[in-house]
């Protein structure tokens, strides 16, 4: 049993994570009079969602003639064919839906003068199946993260969900026939290790683009559902392909949403050329974003990069006028005001292209089952264990995220999951037994940060593998860059053993804190590179220059990494993409332009 | 630069105090956030802060610089006098050097109900809403939950457990002047009362500190006129 005096706490379901995907899932819940807490390791209003900026894509039509076929379509493309179709309709047929009952929870949505949700150009859609620009992303100004996070957080007080704020999720807990039974985690107030159980446990952990030294992601964005998927002996999905958005702002990292875009703003060079139409010469600004960062990156490369390092290119809004600037990106101009030190009514914002978005993650179906390959196929449920948004992959974005839709995957896979996992708790109404020792690896990774002397520290680890995966595993790879990066990450990993903390408090101990998440980043890390390293194509934001060109005959499938696996470390598996939709025909992998 | 930190381990039974730190560092274009994660990162590991977004969106890292409420990952460095004095916001309880406990603000914010209140059938689509009605709702709803303006509030201190604070009292009025509410009565009895909404004396240290430029003393005087009007 437990060891005395280690709480212990019983619900029908367990969300870790409190951001858009957690705090939709848990609403479905709640809402059923189920039993359910969700565990964050920040107040909820504070997870990444609340920094999505542009919107939320969906086919409502209000602006220009639309429908979810084309939307699906444009994800397809988008995703350069590696999105599963039966996902991806999935979300697109659902959008409208999601977002309307959104609007009904109250989310403040910008307005159209005819009193319907105002909706924006976002780059990768298009009418009629590759033709003219579509307008399709609903927005709140350009906070519609904020405004959703919010709404999503307000409906669970409404409904009296059962908050853990700030306690940070360890270890799964699954037993010898594989059901996951709940979480272990800490409670960072304290500094004491809880048990949670549960039939049913979803992970919403959002991403890990904190692997990067430049990303657009908050400090807590460190994956720490992936590493408890890896340290449960479960495979990761596509990990070598993480979106890099083309307009962060340099060094600093914060996003300029695509919205500018879509609202007029284009991107010029150090000659003050506007560049796009010479990569997409019809989408132009609004290529999908794997192409503008690829281009930003070329102009850069050739010279053509402004300021005094010609490392980055400007982004005109000027034109746009002031009060159209105040009125539909009053965050952007802050953002600039603050962290480029431009007002963007005066002068361009500087933007470079900056790790943003993991387009990977926790393998799933469309029901947000945790599957992996077992007994009888490539994709077996692991009974009672669910993820949703960023940190799983369902796969609705393949290769290359559209703009738009990563706060549509939140509800729409968060109500989904919410939904199925209802549906398994009615079917299975007992609690299974623990395992004999829930908590021991829990507490003995605890322990391990309170000894020893270090000559290592957390924040130099961690630093040294950002610089690695910023060096190595950008916009652009080839073979001796990523094989050089993961001799680099090997060496950094030898060296975690001699890290030590000098902080042995229990209270609000932020250091070990940043060490546990250091040891979920850098499997991470490492999935990444052996992943990207695997893949010897180019498909979306994997580019490799070695293998400048897509290979579906190799790999049109997905990549699964095992970092513990009965044949060895670092084991790789493939399965195939599903191109077969759910209702319509399938869109066929072309060649993809913009 | 020079900085003065408090700190507060409740483990070590020792008083809270203010630390020196000397910290080599180019301020330039950096703001506080960045040199408090200095610090931790390469002098002193135990200085412990909230943080998440670094941007000014999430609302995690409110202190207290030189004597203001700010937003630690929005306030630049320059300009500021040295030492630099960090301390955690004023008047509720810390947990730890510059980590407040935030219980009650969250609790004075559950209070207001702030989540729409609509009991009709829900429509197929959207429910209409005019851009003009829609405006109502800029200045309201973009708050953050920082806690920079309730505990800035000479009222707040006085009242904490009694007293809903500006933030609370912004989030009140941004659902009375949502068109697709119905409660507002509902909303203004709860408010009616000599310590919720009426210890706000219009001091305004609120607007005054809002890192994200929002007026709760604004709304909080349209809460009242609705409330007199009520009553005519």
């Amino acid at each position: 049993m437990t060891k005395p005096g280690i709480p212990r706490r019983t619900f029908d379901a367990v969300i870790v994570g409190g951001g858009g995907a957690g705090l939709r899932a848990a609403l479905q819940l709640a809402q059923a009079n189920l039993k359910v807490a969700v565990l964050s390791k920040v107040f909820p209003t504070r997870s990444h969602t609340v920094s999505a900026q542009g919107g939320i894509t969906a086919a409502l039509a209000n602006v220009s003639e639309d429908n979810w076929h084309w939307h699906m379509y444009d994800t397809v493309k988008g995703s350069d064919y590696l999105g599963d179709q039966d996902a991806i309709e999935f979300m697109c047929r659902n959008a409208p839906s999601a977002v309307y009952e959104l609007e009904h929870m109250g989310l403040p949505f910008s307005r159209l003068d005819n009193g319907k949700i105002y909706q924006r150009p976002f780059g990768g859609q298009s009418k009629n199946y590759g033709g003219d620009q579509a307008i399709r992303t609903c927005a709140a100004a350009d906070r519609t993260g904020h405004a959703l996070l919010h709404t999503l957080y307000q409906r669970n007080i409404a409904a009296r969900t059962q908050f853990f704020d700030e306690f940070f999720a360890l270890d799964l807990i699954r037993d010898d026939d594989g059901y996951v039974l709940g979480v272990t985690a800490l409670e960072i107030e304290t500094g004491e290790a809880w048990l949670f159980e549960a039939r049913a446990t979803l992970l919403a952990t959002g991403g890990a683009c904190r692997i990067f030294r430049h990303s657009t992601n908050a400090h807590i964005n460190t994956g720490d559902g992936l590493g408890m998927v890896l340290r449960a002996g479960l495979p990761l999905e596509d990990m070598e392909f993480w979106q890099f958005h083309p307009t962060g702002i340099p060094e600093v990292g914060s996003l300029i949403t695509e919205g500018v875009r879509g609202e007029g703003g284009y991107l010029v060079n150090k000659d003050g050329e506007a560049f796009m139409p010479r990569y997409a010469p019809n989408a132009k600004d609004l290529a999908s974003r794997d192409v503008v960062a690829r281009a930003i990156a070329q102009e850069i490369r050739a010279g053509r990069g402004c300021g005094p390092h010609g490392d980055y290119v400007h982004l005109k809004i000027e034109h746009l006028g002031a009060d159209k600037i105040k009125a539909r990106l009053p965050g952007i101009r802050e953002l600039s005001m603050q962290f480029a030190g431009v007002d963007p009514i005066d002068a361009p914002i500087p933007v470079t292209p900056t790790a943003h978005y993991m387009m990977g993650g926790i393998p799933t179906n469309l029901h947000g089952q945790v599957v992996a390959p077992v007994r009888y196929g490539p994709e077996e449920p692991t009974p009672g264990l669910y993820a949703v948004g960023e940190c799983a992959c369902v796969s609705v974005h393949g290769a290359n995220r559209l703009g738009g839709n990563s706060l549509l995957d939140l509800v729409v896979f968060g109500r989904a999951a919410g939904q199925h996992m209802i549906e398994y708790l009615r079917d299975n109404p007992f609690p299974r037994p623990l395992p004999s020792t829930p908590l021991e690896r829990s507490l003995a990774r605890l322990a391990r940060w309170d000894r020893g002397e270090g000559s290592e520290t957390v924040a130099g680890l961690r630093a040294e593998m950002q610089q690695v995966m910023q060096a190595h595993c950008g916009v652009y790879r080839t073979e001796a860059l990523l094989r050089e990066g993961l001799t680099l990450l090997d060496g950094i990993e030898a060296r975690l053993p001699a890290a030590a903390l000098s902080d042995r408090s229990r209270m609000f101990n932020t250091a070990r804190l940043e060490a546990l998440e250091l040891e979920n980043l850098l499997p991470i890390a490492r999935a990444t590179l052996v992943s990207a390293l695997a893949r010897t194509e180019s498909r979306g934001a994997h580019t490799r220059e070695d293998h400048p060109d897509r290979d579906d005959d190799r790999w049109l499938r997905h990549t699964l990494y095992f970092l513990e696996h009965a044949d060895g470390r670092d084991q790789l598996d493939y399965k195939p993409v599903r191109l077969k939709p759910l209702t319509v025909e399938p869109f066929q992998p072309r060649a993809r332009t913009y | 630069m020079r900085f003065r930190i408090h700190r507060y381990d409740p483990e070590s039974g020792a008083a809270p105090s203010l630390r020196d730190y000397e910290l080599d560092f180019d301020p330039k274009g950096r703001k506080v956030l960045d040199a408090l994660i200095a610090i931790k990162d390469t002098l002193d590991e135990s200085l412990a802060f909230r943080r998440s977004c670094r941007e000014g969106v999430c609302g995690s890292d409110g202190v207290n610089v030189n004597g203001r409420n700010v937003l630690a990952c929005v306030t630049p460095l320059e300009g500021l006098k040295e030492p630099i004095v960090i301390r955690p916001l004023p008047r509720l309880g810390v947990v730890r050097d510059l980590i407040v406990d935030m219980a009650q603000f969250y609790q004075h914010y559950r209070a207001v109900k702030p989540y729409l209140i609509n009991l009709d059938p829900e429509p197929e689509s959207e429910r209409p809403q005019s851009p003009e009605e829609r405006a109502e709702l800029d200045g309201l709803w973009e708050c953050i939950l920082c806690g920079c303006c309730t505990t800035s509030c000479p009222s707040f201190w006085w009242n904490p457990d009694r007293f809903l604070g500006p933030a609370a009292l912004l989030q009140g009025y941004r659902f009375i002047a949502d068109t697709r509410d119905q409660a507002t009565d509902e909303r203004l009895d709860f408010l009616e009362d000599p310590y919720r909404l009426f210890r706000c004396h219009g001091i305004m240290n609120c607007v005054e500190v809002c890192p994200k430029g929002l007026n709760p003393t604004a709304a909080i005087g349209k809460i009242k006129s609705l409330l007199v009007k009520r009553a005519l």
